[in-house]
């Protein structure tokens, strides 16, 4: 396929598009053009290829899962060895082949070899340079602490690479109002100005060994590092969901979906559906959105969606149904999605017979939640290391809240070093709390409006841990009402003292929620500022634009008045129009997308939920893992000892919590069973890399 | 209400659940103790998987060549895959002095009805394709013996041995046996009592601990081997190799492919490790690639998945420790199996079920003179 006509995303409203070196790779022997570097697997989904191999066990085909190099569902053969694809850089030539079964072992040239492995010893050892492990690595080198911060990606950042959006949070302490890209640049930059903090990339952990020493795969090297103290930052992983249909390529994780598009800016797909209403789902919408995918719903268990309601809202006024109190029941497709069929479900979550509907969609975003990467900590707490924890590794939470939990655990181990004798300050530890705080319930709005001067309205009505408004503010007009940070935001005039339409609050506002109204001119059609984020150009004046209110209600479509773009904040454009004074306060966002309306198909499956697959790996179906729990296993290791579960190539990593819910579901709880060993590896490893640095004769 | 059976046997492992099917399926009522939450969940899940009657001790390759028919006959009869594989097993031979031992044990092992021959070195590239050739003689080759999933096996004779009625007790251990007038009359466990005639110990590792308990001292200590399984990948060997010479830090190691085509291998290391501590070290992985890669070149694009490490419980000699002892009546050994728990329990447990039946012959007098605990144990078992 030509590059040009491949599934790229070619404008985006926030992302900048660079240029890169087109490629060739062959596929199954046709000629594909890639972008030199980028992983495997995004090349072969922008060639619209979804199919990546066919299982051993039953043939059926896989496709993408993580995209985050923990599990082994997207392999391939590259010049007949089998890899990973998403942690495979395409490189000019390769042959590339769908792999069937198992790999075969290709002859090779007797050498000697004689194994040397490098063992490094260190201050800190810090595993994952996302939010928290970065942060950690600063604050630690700040105290004189020599440093090495891992990673197995080749980017510093973690998912902060795929987060388009401005963070909520503190401003002073966790970047908010910053996008999650820029934060990367910018602790990325500090990181490798430090004279402290060694970094290495592409370098995954792949064991802690009982002798204290952590197995590192050092850009393919394999090396053993020693450390004082070991830091575990490692993130959180996505929760999988059994259903029928589970692993059919097109059904992923919304983080693998933020992978292909936001960091490898593939246009994975054309019509998404989500399930999980949690801000990972939610965002993973808007992101869809603005990538220029539509999103044909969400659903969400609960009643109420679990995302913060300015999150909800962008994506509810844009016309994406959300399906609350509804899940999914089944993925359908021979080879790869090409529908999803959704149920309502009653307050104890049983499916309500009758209300199934099905959506035509090619991708299925699975969003309901994480899982802490902590099997480093359980395996080093074994080793009797001296081990820490920060960010989602530790517990899971906001991205902001990880960056203060690095700050706070690189404190304390510099503390433990010896380096400070100065312990954490009570208030930053409160801090850290509140950082982490759930969202409070969703309030009325019952500002009254002036019509006179200019001001902005804030459409911030839960409380949530964020201060970005208030922070900006020059005048310091805006004030968070608790006096912290978890309160809710709210304009006053101060004497003299009012609003002076300098917008920045405006442009800040990560939930893209507040406008300003100017009555200035014209008490009758006052002036209103709107923010957005969904213009791929800088819109022009004159325009006509379609505006609708917090719910999405049209309000009718007006003309582009002025755009204003402020340096701080480049990719926020600042729309001004001129609205009737009854419509002006209730202007919130423009509708950009004729969404489409999506009509249910005809839903005739019958569904049986135990043939949904648990452990992907090796193909082990709920029924099977619950007819064991009901003869009477209780040990998690006989389970695997019987069907395989967990004993794949991902390493339980996906089925354990599926199964922890399957014993749950059969009124087992998690003390009355015994859970699955930790063993090494957590990544499998080719045996050439154990060679270390190879001396051949 | 204090629980009474005919037999109650120490451990649910290799050795403990062939035993209990063996009884139970002569209609005695056993009752089986385990520390564990489930079977095989000590040393057996540890284990490769290799089963063979290569031995040089005749009463190891008689009952090893026993429970060779009751693994590869398993699924005939009982309709459960535990993954028999009759691929054989191959020692390879690359000095002067393993041929000469190899050839040399070859008369007593032919005696004692094993199918065994020293191979060429063209048929042993034949066996293991990509083997290196420089320097290789031949080696033994014993097609007969096998592979099967320890964790697949174990759990089909635990689930066949509850049908004939045994009972299984998890999550407890013995804290006692209680015993009158030298006779054995139960144990007491962490939750419990039990009555019983006899007291078998089939507790593996912590074999020694339950021998204190009827004040025996039993030579059996624990050292600690490391274990690893890859990737599947197409099968191309089909024995089970061992290649017993010595590498840095390794007296030797072994491996086979095993149904699925995932390589399972293991090596003794060098210095023996005396510990009951099973935590992964980091010293194997360069270990085997180096001793892998340099056997097999092609092995080093072989993704290693996972490793663990397990404990041989070993004995002066080389070979368990089987049978009644003198001071106390009713309380059975099967201990000290020196990493050959899976390959001899089943062959073992049909054994000791016919000395509780009192139906020995004269060839399990024989085995039982072999392994008595008053044995001299100077005599070291050369394939151990």
């Amino acid at each position: 396929m030509n590059f040009n006509e491949q599934k790229r995303i070619t404008k985006h409203p926030v992302l900048e598009i660079p240029s890169s070196e087109i490629v060739y790779l062959y596929f199954d022997g046709k000629k594909l053009a890639a972008k030199k570097g980028e992983m495997l697997s995004s090349a072969l989904i922008a060639n619209n290829i979804d199919i990546f191999s066919y299982h051993q066990r039953d043939n059926s085909p896989q496709g993408i899962s993580c995209a985050n190099g923990q599990c082994a569902q997207c392999t391939v053969l590259v010049n007949g060895i089998a890899v990973k694809s998403c942690m495979t850089p395409v490189e000019t030539g390769m042959e590339v082949e769908t792999l069937i079964g198992a790999p075969s072992l290709s002859e090779e040239d007797k050498r000697v070899v004689e194994s040397k492995t490098l063992v490094v010893e260190v201050d800190v050892l810090i595993i994952g340079a996302g939010p928290s492990g970065l942060q950690a690595a600063l604050t630690l080198a700040e105290y004189g602490a020599k440093v090495l911060l891992i990673d197995d990606k080749d980017q510093l950042g973690g998912k902060l690479l795929l987060q388009t959006h401005k963070f909520f949070g503190s401003v002073e302490d966790s970047y908010a109002g910053t996008r999650g890209i820029d934060i990367a640049v910018l602790l990325g930059e500090k990181v490798r100005s430090s004279p402290n903090i060694e970094v290495w990339l592409s370098s995954p952990a792949i064991a802690v060994f009982s002798d204290k020493h952590v197995g590192v795969l050092m850009k393919e090297m394999y090396v053993l590092v020693k450390p004082r103290k070991l830091l575990i930052a490692t993130g959180a992983r996505e929760k999988m969901l059994a259903f029928p249909g589970n692993t059919l390529p097109g059904v992923y994780g919304a983080g693998a979906f933020q992978t292909l598009v936001n960091r490898d800016l593939v246009k994975s797909s054309n019509k998404v559906f989500i399930v999980g209403g949690g801000n990972v789902g939610i965002i993973a919408a808007y992101h869809a959105i603005q990538a220029g995918i539509d999103v044909v719903g969400v659903v969400e268990a609960l009643p109420e969606c679990g995302a913060y309601k300015v999150h909800e809202d962008k994506i509810r006024r844009l016309g994406v149904p959300i399906f609350t109190s509804h899940t999914i029941i089944a993925a359908h497709g021979k080879d790869k999605v090409d529908s999803v069929t959704i149920s309502k479900i009653d307050e104890n979550f049983k499916l309500i017979k009758g209300t199934e509907v099905t959506f035509n969609v090619d991708t299925i975003l699975i969003a309901i939640g994480l899982d802490p990467v902590n099997e480093f900590h359980i395996k080093a707490e074994e080793a009797e290391m001296d081990v820490w924890s920060a960010g989602d590794a530790h517990e899971i939470a906001e991205a902001s809240s990880a960056m203060f939990s690095g700050k706070i655990r690189g404190w304390e181990i510099a503390l433990s070093l010896g380096l400070t004798k100065e312990s954490v300050p009570i208030e930053l530890k409160e801090k850290a709390a509140i950082l982490k705080s759930k969202p409070g319930p969703v309030v009325e709005n019952d500002i009254s409006y002036e019509n006179k001067g200019v001001y902005p309205i804030i459409r911030c009505n839960q409380e949530i841990p964020c201060n970005p408004c208030a922070a900006i503010c020059p005048y310091n007009l805006i004030r968070i009402l608790d006096g912290g940070l978890l309160g809710r935001p709210e304009y006053q005039k101060r004497g003299d003292e009012e609003c002076i339409g300098c917008a920045q609050c405006v442009a800040i506002c990560p939930g893209l929620a507040i406008t300003l109204v100017d009555y200035n001119e014209d008490i009758n059609y006052p002036k209103v500022t709107i923010p957005t984020e969904l213009f791929e150009q800088k819109l022009e004046e004159g325009e006509t634009l379609l505006v609708v209110d917090e719910h999405g209600q049209e309000l009718g479509k007006y003309r582009v008045l002025r755009v204003r773009i402020l340096k701080k904040f480049p990719k926020t454009q600042l729309v001004t129009i001129q609205l009737p004074k009854e419509i002006a306060p209730k202007a919130i966002s423009f509708k950009t997308v004729q969404t489409e309306q999506f009509d249910p198909i005809e839903f005739n499956e019958e569904i049986i939920p135990d043939s949904a697959i648990i452990c992907r790996c090796d193909r082990v179906t709920a029924g099977e893992i619950r007819a064991l729990i009901k003869e009477g296993v209780r040990d998690a290791n006989e389970i695997k000892a019987i069907t395989r579960a967990g004993m794949g190539a991902c390493g339980a990593k996906v089925c354990t919590s599926l199964i922890d819910r399957i014993f749950r579901e059969e009124g087992v709880s998690r003390e009355e069973y015994t859970p699955f060993t930790q063993r090494p590896l957590f990544v499998e490893v080719p045996l050439k890399h154990f060679l270390g640095y190879e001396e051949e004769d | 209400m204090v629980k009474t059976y005919d037999v109650i046997i120490i451990g649910a492992g290799s050795i403990g659940v062939p035993t209990a099917l063996a009884l139970a399926q002569k209609s005695v009522k056993v009752g089986i103790i385990e520390e564990n939450s489930s079977v095989g969940q000590g040393q057996n899940k540890r284990a490769i998987g290799g089963v063979r009657a290569t031995h040089t001790a005749p009463a190891k390759i008689r009952l090893c060549n026993k429970s060779i028919e009751i693994f590869s006959t398993w699924e005939e009869k009982y309709g459960d895959d535990i993954e028999w594989f009759s691929g054989g097993y191959v020692f390879v031979a690359y000095t002067e002095d393993h041929e000469k031992m190899m050839k040399s044990n070859l008369k007593i092992q032919k005696e004692a009805g094993l199918n065994i021959d020293w191979v060429s070195k063209e048929r042993i590239v034949e066996l293991i394709p990509g083997i290196d050739e420089e320097g290789l003689r031949g080696g033994t080759f014993s097609p007969e013996d096998g592979n099967s999933s320890p964790l697949l096996s174990i759990n089909a004779f635990y689930r066949k041995s509850k049908e004939f009625g045994a009972e299984y007790f998890f999550n407890e251990s013995v804290t006692n046996i209680i015993s009158n007038n030298n006779k054995v009359k139960g144990v007491i466990t962490t939750k419990d009592r039990y009555e019983a005639d006899y007291v078998i110990n089939a507790a593996g590792a912590e074999a020694k601990e339950i021998g204190a308990m009827v004040g025996i001292d039993l030579p059996v200590t624990p050292d600690s081997h490391e274990s690893g399984i890859s990737e599947p990948v197409k099968k191309f060997i089909e024995p089970l190799v061992v290649d017993l010479r010595p590498g840095r830090g390794t007296l030797n190691f072994y491996f086979y492919q095993n149904c699925e085509g995932k390589f399972i291998f293991c090596l003794t290391p060098d210095p023996l490790i005396l510990c009951k501590d099973t935590r992964e070290t980091s010293a194997f992985l360069p270990q085997l690639a180096e001793r892998l890669v340099n056997l097999i070149p092609r092995t080093k694009h072989l993704k290693i998945r996972r490793t663990w490490r397990g404990l041989y419980p070993m004995t002066p000699d080389g070979s368990p420790i089987v049978g009644k002892v003198n001071n106390i009546e009713g309380y059975i050994n099967v201990v000290g199996l020196c990493g050959q728990g899976y390959m001899l329990g089943p062959g073992l447990g049909e054994l000791i079920a016919r000395i509780v039946t009192k139906d020995l012959s004269e060839n399990d007098n024989k085995i039982l003179e072999e392994f008595s605990l008053y044995r001299d144990f100077g005599r070291v078992e050369k394939l151990k």
